[in-house]
């Protein structure tokens, strides 16, 4: 391997830049002449909008404009990808506490922030629905009397008849074979029933944009994971076409998955519209956290096994709070859908999930996307059958993990993993032994996520003058270090130096499309369309060889950045002046993905997460400590292994905190934790005691030299492992997260006091 | 509206200026002298993306008020290396893969600084205990850890 390229762990092309303060977030850049926005959140769960008072506000120093729903006419008011329900700011009705109802826009964010205060809504109030039982009740107020197609055909996945009007947002079914017939084959049915909490990703830069007007195009700087996206949007808000509307993401202070997808770019470009000044609009952490968080979720699950411990069939029915307006929920669902069950031989499937709205935060994607929640449903299902079957759990997972190449969903790609000893690597670092110790509990879970979203990406490179090399891309650096892997593989397929490209990114404008960054997808598919943009500059390159020298192209091969011909070498500089006459010009090449040859089977590939743990539970407090963590990143090949490392690690720790502390709480009508000393992330002093991360390569994935993509991975079965490790230490079976000593005490004092088996189980 | 005059040394130049009572010292420094290296995310002091040195002392410049900064010392991550070099807290930031999005990183890396000043050879155990105030959302802080431990080796090397 050659130092820098393809396969070793370069530093990070960003990192001199952010150790040094130079690297620029949306939140860093000011445009001349910026106004500031301030929101006026809603203090009413569901009402009616009686009126809004604004004169005061507006006559408060600095203030430029007050903007409500009132003064969207002439617009269309509403956003959202799947389902265009989510009004930028509320029309005539409030949906959740801290929904946006109006926008002071000022000369300073303090002359905002204290004009918003004298912005007076009169609400009438509606009959309010938290969970999503309630929302599915006889007689629930029904939050959305009519639907909103967005007509984007791409998201037909997740999109459904739900027939008559009710709070179901989205619904999704996934079904094969006979699952009563398997059921009743069984010898053993296993039922367990699990809770999953709200869950806010907490990207450290909270949700930002600049929008700005400008010989009628719409520019506008954000912290969007997928300009692209938000692009459509807000071409669709003012009738604008496409080439338009410029949304460019400068890095992202953090995103896992919370910044894909509309979020404030609207409030920030109506306010520009309204005023005919730039405008920002910067939310403090409480403002994001009312902007998006996870589902939760409600999840039974039943599976039938043979006296083998082979499964027979299995049952899920899901059930989640998606809160006021659909964003990504109806993806999210339909992933999970898709996920709960693992990666398992299973005969016999029914899965049925519902996506309710109900008067809450809106809920959107999350990292893992669905697989938390149902993995953490299905995997605890098969340890407690596993218990009760009396088979090994890894044993048990052993009989019924597909092999590689095996479909374990019928039509889609077939398993591009070797599953059996991903799993063998984890519990030898954990030294498993089926063998109860006091106190101390090891888990393990596996998971594989239909991931890379649907195949599409561009790229262009350009090889100037001096033989430097620029490559254009519109997948975002949100953190996942795509410049340098990016840079990595340009640099390998072209021959040259790394310090010799350049990865500019994500600008609707300028770079190339990119449909999203998000699903693990970036290394694998804008890999493959930045490997073969690279490869067309380079044949146009021997293409202009053969010209320059007179010879035949086949006589004409590159090799180290040199272009070869039978009696000259040219370097790309010397030839792209050759060509052009003097040093001047450039070479472009184009390279596309889509849904066609290795990518017309999906998912692109499967990801995978295969983590274990080893927990101590003191027994007195109810304390979980991680001894040790085992991370699997089968990734197909590392373009730079302290990258993935990093991903594993990063998403393994995320999970940890949802496993254990995390969760949004709403207690009445309004979330009781809306910032981040309630709500409670890992610090450094949560590590675990030891980590182990392993890094499989087996080429088997198919983006450049054979890798696929993670970061996600080990966050999707984490909480199912640890909530093993807590069972095996406590005797006790969670059946919720996060398990906080609180909780895990709880437990433990429960079963005491109760000792009869609480398992519910049918032998049949 | 009022304004308090502020006389400071901000990465070892002087700087006066006219404040607002209630500007903070991150606003003072993102907004009015435009050293945007400085990150602010809670602004409840919980996540230490906005540690700046007063004095050499690590404060919360989100809540820190930028009236209490006059006559005091201001270092922030612009100016923690001398030279183009990167300074070696910096530098082992890079090599040990310490950053991710980012936003965190300058807080860390000023919180390394007041850290190895007071205790140059600090414990895994002690460098944890002193960033119970950072918090990082990408890294899971192992690749931190090292970084301050390796940061710890290089400035004593350089003594
Ligand atoms: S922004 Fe100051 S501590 Fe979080
Ligand atoms: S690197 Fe992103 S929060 Fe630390």
């Amino acid at each position: 391997m050659i130092p820098q390229r393809a396969g070793s762990s370069v530093y990070r092309v960003d990192g001199k830049d952010k150790v040094t303060g130079a690297a620029r977030y949306a939140i860093d850049i000011k445009v001349p002449g910026m106004l500031h926005g301030h929101v006026v959140r809603s203090t009413r769960a569901h009402a009616k909008i009686v009126s809004i008072d604004v004169e005061e506000a507006l006559s408060r120093p600095g203030v430029a404009a007050v903007v409500t729903g009132n003064d969207l006419t002439g617009l269309f008011p509403r956003f959202g990808h799947i389902i265009a329900d989510h009004p930028i700011l509320a029309l005539d009705r409030v949906r959740y506490y801290g929904e946006p109802v109006a926008l002071v826009v000022a000369r300073t964010p303090y002359e905002a922030a204290d004009a918003a205060d004298d912005v007076r809504v009169h609400y009438e109030d509606l009959p309010v629905v938290i969970t999503p039982e309630e929302a599915l009740a006889d007689g629930a107020p029904l939050l959305h009397e009519t639907s909103y197609d967005s007509g984007d055909r791409s998201f037909a996945e997740a999109r459904s008849e739900v027939g008559a009007r009710t709070n179901v947002a989205h619904m999704a079914v996934l079904e094969w074979g006979d699952v009563e017939a398997g059921l009743r084959e069984a010898a053993v049915v296993v039922e367990s029933t699990v809770q999953f909490p709200m869950h806010y990703a907490y990207a450290m830069e909270p949700y930002n944009a600049i929008a700005s007007f400008d010989n009628g195009m719409l520019e506008v700087i954000s912290t969007a994971q997928h300009p692209f996206q938000v692009r459509d949007d807000l071409a669709r808000i003012f009738s604008l076409p496409l080439n338009s509307v410029r949304v460019r993401s400068p890095l992202i202070g953090g995103g896992y998955g919370s910044k894909s997808y509309t979020k404030v770019e609207p409030l920030a470009a109506v306010a520009a519209w309204a005023t005919g000044r730039p405008v920002r609009v910067a939310l403090d952490v409480e403002g994001s956290i009312h902007t998006t968080r996870a589902d939760s979720a409600t999840i039974h699950v039943r599976s039938g096994f043979d006296a083998d411990g082979r499964i027979l069939a299995r049952e899920f029915d899901i059930l989640f709070n998606t809160g006021a307006y659909a964003d990504n929920g109806p993806l999210v669902l339909t992933k999970c859908v898709h996920r709960c069950f693992g990666p398992y031989r299973i005969p016999n499937l029914r899965v049925r999930g519902r996506a309710v709205y109900t008067n809450t935060v809106p809920s959107s994607s999350y990292r893992g996307f669905g697989a938390p929640q149902g993995s953490f449903a299905g995997e605890t299902n098969l340890d407690r059958a596993a218990d009760i079957l009396g088979i090994d759990p890894a044993q048990l997972r052993r009989i019924n993990l597909v092999r590689p190449g095996e479909k374990h969903i019928p039509k889609r790609r077939g398993m591009d993993a070797d599953l059996v000893a991903d799993l063998d690597i984890v519990t030898s670092k954990l030294g498993w032994r089926n063998k109860p110790t006091a106190g101390r509990g090891i888990g393990f879970a596996c998971s594989a996520s239909d991931a890379g979203a649907f195949p599409l990406s561009t790229a262009t490179v350009r090889i100037l003058a001096d033989g430097s090399v620029l490559v254009l891309t519109g997948s975002t650096e949100m953190g996942q270090g795509s410049k340098t892997a990016l840079a990595q593989i340009a640099a390998t397929e072209l021959g040259v130096p790394l310090e010799k490209v350049q990865v500019v990114q994500s600008d609707t404008a300028t770079t190339p499309y990119e449909r999203t960054t998000g699903a693990s997808r970036t290394t694998t598919l804008t890999g493959l369309a930045v490997q073969r943009a690279c490869c067309d500059a380079l044949s146009k390159m021997e293409e202009i060889a053969a010209d320059v020298s007179g010879c035949r192209i086949e006589e004409v091969k590159t090799a180290e950045g040199v272009v070869a011909g039978p009696d000259f070498e040219y370097r790309f500089d010397q030839l792209v002046a050759e060509w052009f006459g003097g040093r001047q010009g450039e070479i472009v090449g184009h390279g596309v993905v889509r849904r066609a040859g290795d990518l017309e089977e999906l998912p692109p590939f499967w990801e995978i997460g295969m983590v274990g743990v080893e927990v101590a539970v003191d027994e007195e407090t109810g304390l979980v400590n991680v001894e040790h963590l085992v991370t699997v990143g089968d990734v197909g090949y590392a373009i730079n292994p302290s990258l993935v490392e990093g991903q594993d690690l990063g998403a393994a720790t995320q999970g940890l905190g949802g496993a254990l502390f995390e969760q949004l709480i709403y207690d009445g009508p309004q979330l009781v934790n809306p910032n981040v000393v309630d709500y409670r992330v890992p610090r450094m002093k949560d590590m675990p005691r030891r980590i182990s991360s392993v890094i499989v390569e087996r080429q088997d994935g198919v983006g450049p030299y054979g890798a696929k993509g993670g970061g996600e991975g080990s966050l999707n079965p984490i909480a199912a492992a640890v909530a093993a490790a807590v069972a095996r230490a406590t005797g006790v079976w969670p059946d919720r997260l996060p398990l906080t000593a609180e909780t895990v005490w709880g437990l433990i004092r429960a079963d005491r006091q109760l000792p009869s088996d609480t398992n519910e189980v049918d032998d049949a | 509206m009022s304004t308090v005059t502020i006389d400071t040394f901000v990465n070892g130049q002087r700087v006066t200026r006219q404040v607002a009572p209630r500007m903070t010292l991150a606003e003072f420094l993102r907004d009015d002298l435009g050293l945007t290296g400085t990150k602010v995310s809670c602004e409840m002091q919980v996540c230490g993306a906005c540690t700046v040195l007063i004095d050499d002392m690590p404060v919360s410049a989100c809540t820190y008020l930028a009236a209490d900064a006059d006559s005091r010392r201001i270092t922030t991550v612009e100016g923690l290396a001398h030279s183009d070099e990167l300074h070696p807290i910096q530098a082992a930031f890079v090599e040990n893969f310490a950053i991710q999005c980012g936003f965190c990183t300058p807080g860390f890396v000023m919180m390394t600084a007041a850290l190895l000043r007071e205790n140059p050879a600090p414990t895994a155990e002690e460098v944890a205990e002193y960033m119970d105030g950072n918090i990082c959302r990408c890294t899971g802080y192992k690749p931190i850890l090292s970084a301050v431990l390796d940061a710890a080796e290089r400035l004593r090397g350089t003594e």
